[in-house]
C-alpha cells in the first residue's frame, strides 16, 4: 500500500470494508493519521474479520474514555477562568465532543485548545498558572516568539493531571497575510449549557480550513478533513441558510480561498457535498495538496519527502515575512 | 517494508517491519515454534534507520510503530533484536487498550494464576523464567494481561530478557532456546530465553488469578513475607500498570475487583532459592 488511499475510501464509503485484503496496513495508517475511532465508529456493524471487530471495538472503547477526559478537562479550565468573566470557547476535538458533533465521534483529541478575547489574555494565563497549570517550554526565544508573533500562549501542562492546554487568542499567527475579525468571530460564539462556548457552526469549518491551509504544513490534514467533512454534512441539514453562513463567514474572515480549497480537497477526498459557488473552479494545484494529503503508507510511513518539504517551507512563508523567517529558521537551525 | 516478520503471542499480534536483515533473521531463530497471526495484526512495529544514511553509516535502529515515543533512543545494529522487543513492548505500553496491563510476570500451576510485580531490579524476570523451568506455566515476564470484563489472566508468554547476573542461572536449559548475547545495551549485557514449549502451546488458556506478589531482591535482605492491604496494592498496580488511566472507569473496576478478591504479599530474598521456597509456600496458603 503506497498511500492513504485505502483509509480514505473506507470513509468515504464503509461498503468497500468487504474489499479490503491488508487490514493490517490500514489499521497502521489510520493510527498513523489519528483516525482509528473515527473509522472504527465508521464500520460499526459492518461485517468484519473478527480480530478486525475487536480492534475496533476496542478504539471505540477507547475514544469513549478519550471523549470523557477530555470534557473534564475542559470542565477544569472553565473553573479556573469562571472568575474572568470572559467567554472561554472550545476550539476543535473538545469543541466537537462537548457540542455533540458528528465530528467529534471517536475522534483523537490531543491538548484542550481553547480561544479568549486578546483583551483577556494576561488574566487567562495567570488564572491557569494559579490553577496548576505550567510552562512546558523554558526556552526564552521560543517564549518571546511566542508572544510577539503567535496566535497563542507557549504551550502550558497541567502539574498533576498532566494535559497540556493551548491558550489561543486568534486563529492565525498576527504574521499571516489573512487577518481574520476575531471580535466578530467571538461575538457569533454559540454558548453551551455548561457555560463553555463553541464557534458558530460556519467558524468551525472557517477555522479548520485556517488551520489547514492558511498555517500548517498539512500533517494531519487527512483527518482535519474528515473533520471539515462530518461539519459541513451535519451542518448542511439545515439547507440554504449554512451555505449562506459559511459563505459570509469565509469572506469576513479573510479566508475564502482556504475555505474553497478545504472544500474542493474534502470533496476529492470524501465526496463532500459543498456549495459550487464556494468551492470555486478545480486548481491544478490541488493536485499536488492531495499527493501531499495521501503521503503516507501501509506501514504508517510519511512518504514523498521532497512534496512535504515543499509544504513545510511554504507553512512557514504563509506565516510569516520573508525577513523574520529567515531570521526564525537560522536561530531553529542553529539550536538542533 | 523490505524484511517482515508477523507474530503471535497470547491474544495479540505484531507485524515487524526492518530496514535490515538482521533482526528479523534473529527474531525467527528466537520465536521458532510460536504460531503466525491468523488475520489482522494489532500492531506494527517499524526498526529503521534513525535517519536515511543511517541505515548504512553506523546503521542506528529506531524504534518506531503505531505508537512512538519521541525521545525513544536508538540502538545499534548489533542489538536490532533488543530494538524489536523495546518496538513491541513499547506497541503494548502505549496502544493496548484491550486488557488492563499490569507490568508483571505472571505464571499458572494447579489452574490457578500468579502475579508478581515490583520495580526494576525486583527480580521478577528472573523468578518467572526459574519457576517456568520448574514445573509452573510461564505466561510472561513483562506484561500481565488482565480481562476487562471477567478479570482472568492471559498469557502473553513472550522471550524472556534476561540481564546481568541472572543469565547465570539458565546455564542448563537448551541452547537452541537462548537468543545471542548482547552486550554494552542500556540495560547491560542481555540474553533472550524462550520459554519452553509448553508455555508456547498454551498461548490461548487463560487462568484465574490466585495470589499478587511483590518480591524484593537485596543480597543483604534477611528472607521475609509481609501481608499487603488490598489499598496498597491497588496504589502499587496503579503504578505498575501502563493504561491504568487511559481506560478509565473499566481499569478502575478491573484493578478494584482484581485486589479485593486475591490476597497480596510483599517478599524480601537473597537468592533464587529462597524465593522459591517463600513462593511455594505463600502459593500453599493462598
Amino acid at each position: 500500500m503506497r498511500d492513504a488511499r485505502a483509509l480514505v475510501r473506507l470513509l468515504a464509503d464503509p461498503s468497500a470494508c468487504e474489499a479490503v485484503a491488508d487490514w493490517t496496513a490500514v489499521i497502521a495508517l489510520a493510527r498513523a493519521e489519528s483516525l482509528v475511532g473515527s473509522l472504527a465508529w465508521r464500520l460499526h456493524g459492518r461485517a468484519l474479520p473478527p480480530r478486525v471487530e475487536a480492534l475496533f471495538e476496542a478504539a471505540r472503547r477507547d475514544g469513549e474514555a478519550v471523549r470523557v477526559q477530555a470534557l473534564w478537562e475542559a470542565e477544569m479550565a472553565r473553573r479556573a477562568l469562571a472568575p474572568l468573566g470572559a467567554p472561554v470557547i472550545l476550539l476543535k476535538g473538545s469543541a466537537y465532543a462537548a457540542a455533540g458533533l458528528e465530528a467529534g465521534r471517536g475522534r483523537s483529541i490531543g491538548d484542550l485548545d481553547i480561544l479568549v478575547p486578546r483583551q483577556s489574555l494576561a488574566e487567562a494565563e495567570q488564572a491557569l498558572l494559579a490553577a496548576g497549570w505550567e510552562w512546558v517550554k523554558e526556552d526564552s526565544y521560543d517564549d518571546l516568539y511566542y508572544r510577539r508573533w503567535m496566535h497563542e500562549l507557549p504551550p502550558l501542562i497541567h502539574r498533576e493531571r498532566d494535559r497540556m492546554i493551548d491558550v489561543h487568542h486568534a486563529i492565525l499567527p498576527l504574521t499571516a497575510r489573512p487577518k481574520p475579525d476575531m471580535e466578530r468571530m467571538i461575538g457569533d460564539r454559540v454558548e453551551l449549557a455548561n457555560g463553555l462556548s463553541v464557534l458558530s457552526p460556519a467558524d468551525m469549518i472557517v477555522h479548520a480550513a485556517a488551520h489547514l491551509f492558511a498555517d500548517g504544513d498539512l500533517a494531519g490534514g487527512v483527518r482535519n478533513l474528515w473533520d471539515i467533512d462530518r461539519l459541513v454534512r451535519q451542518f448542511s441539514e439545515r439547507g440554504f441558510e449554512f451555505t449562506v453562513e459559511l459563505r459570509e463567514s469565509a469572506w469576513q474572515h479573510d479566508l475564502t480561498p482556504a475555505v474553497a480549497r478545504a472544500l474542493r480537497l474534502a470533496r476529492s477526498l470524501y465526496g463532500t457535498p459543498v456549495d459550487p459557488l464556494l468551492a470555486g473552479q478545480a486548481r491544478p494545484t490541488d493536485r499536488l495538496y492531495r499527493r501531499r494529503l495521501l503521503a503516507r503508507d501501509g506501514w504508517g510511513r510519511q512518504r514523498r519527502p521532497l512534496t512535504r518539504l515543499g509544504f513545510y517551507v511554504r507553512s512557514h512563508w504563509l506565516r510569516m515575512p520573508p525577513l523574520m523567517l529567515a531570521r526564525h529558521l537560522w536561530v531553529k537551525a542553529r539550536r538542533r | 517494508m523490505r524484511h517482515i516478520f508477523r507474530l503471535q503471542v497470547g491474544p495479540v499480534a505484531f507485524r515487524i517491519g526492518s530496514e535490515w536483515r538482521q533482526p528479523v533473521e534473529a527474531l525467527r531463530r528466537l520465536y521458532a515454534g510460536y504460531p503466525e497471526p491468523d488475520g489482522a495484526c494489532d500492531f506494527t512495529v517499524r526498526l529503521e534507520a534513525e535517519r536515511p544514511w543511517r541505515r548504512w553509516l553506523r546503521p542506528s535502529v529506531a524504534m518506531r510503530g503505531d505508537y512512538v515515543l519521541p525521545d525513544a533512543a536508538p540502538l545499534p545494529l548489533a542489538q536490532g533484536l533488543l530494538a524489536a522487543e523495546m518496538g513491541m513492548n513499547l506497541q503494548m505500553a502505549l496502544g493496548q487498550k484491550n486488557f488492563l496491563l499490569l507490568h508483571a510476570a505472571s505464571l499458572e500451576r494447579d489452574g490457578r494464576g500468579l502475579l508478581m510485580t515490583g520495580h526494576s531490579g525486583a527480580g521478577k524476570s528472573t523468578l518467572a523464567a526459574l519457576l517456568g523451568e520448574r514445573g509452573w506455566r510461564f505466561m510472561g515476564d513483562e506484561f500481565a494481561l488482565l480481562g476487562l470484563d471477567d478479570g482472568s489472566l492471559h498469557p502473553f508468554p513472550r522471550v524472556v530478557s534476561l540481564k546481568n547476573e541472572s543469565l547465570a542461572l539458565f546455564g542448563g536449559v537448551d541452547p537452541e532456546r537462548l537468543g545471542p548475547v548482547l552486550t554494552g545495551t542500556p540495560k547491560g549485557t542481555i540474553r533472550h530465553l524462550r520459554p519452553e514449549a509448553g508455555a508456547i502451546a498454551r498461548m490461548t488458556e487463560s487462568t484465574r488469578p490466585a495470589l499478587i506478589l511483590f518480591p524484593r531482591f537485596g543480597r543483604e535482605l534477611e528472607p521475609a513475607t509481609r501481608e499487603v492491604g488490598a489499598a496498597e496494592a491497588f496504589m502499587r498496580l496503579t503504578q505498575a500498570s501502563t493504561n491504568y488511566v487511559a481506560l478509565g472507569e473499566l481499569g478502575f473496576g478491573a484493578l478494584t475487583s482484581l485486589v479485593s478478591s486475591l490476597p497480596a504479599r510483599a517478599i524480601d530474598y537473597s537468592d533464587a532459592e529462597q524465593a522459591e521456597d517463600l513462593i511455594e509456600r505463600l502459593w500453599s496458603e493462598a
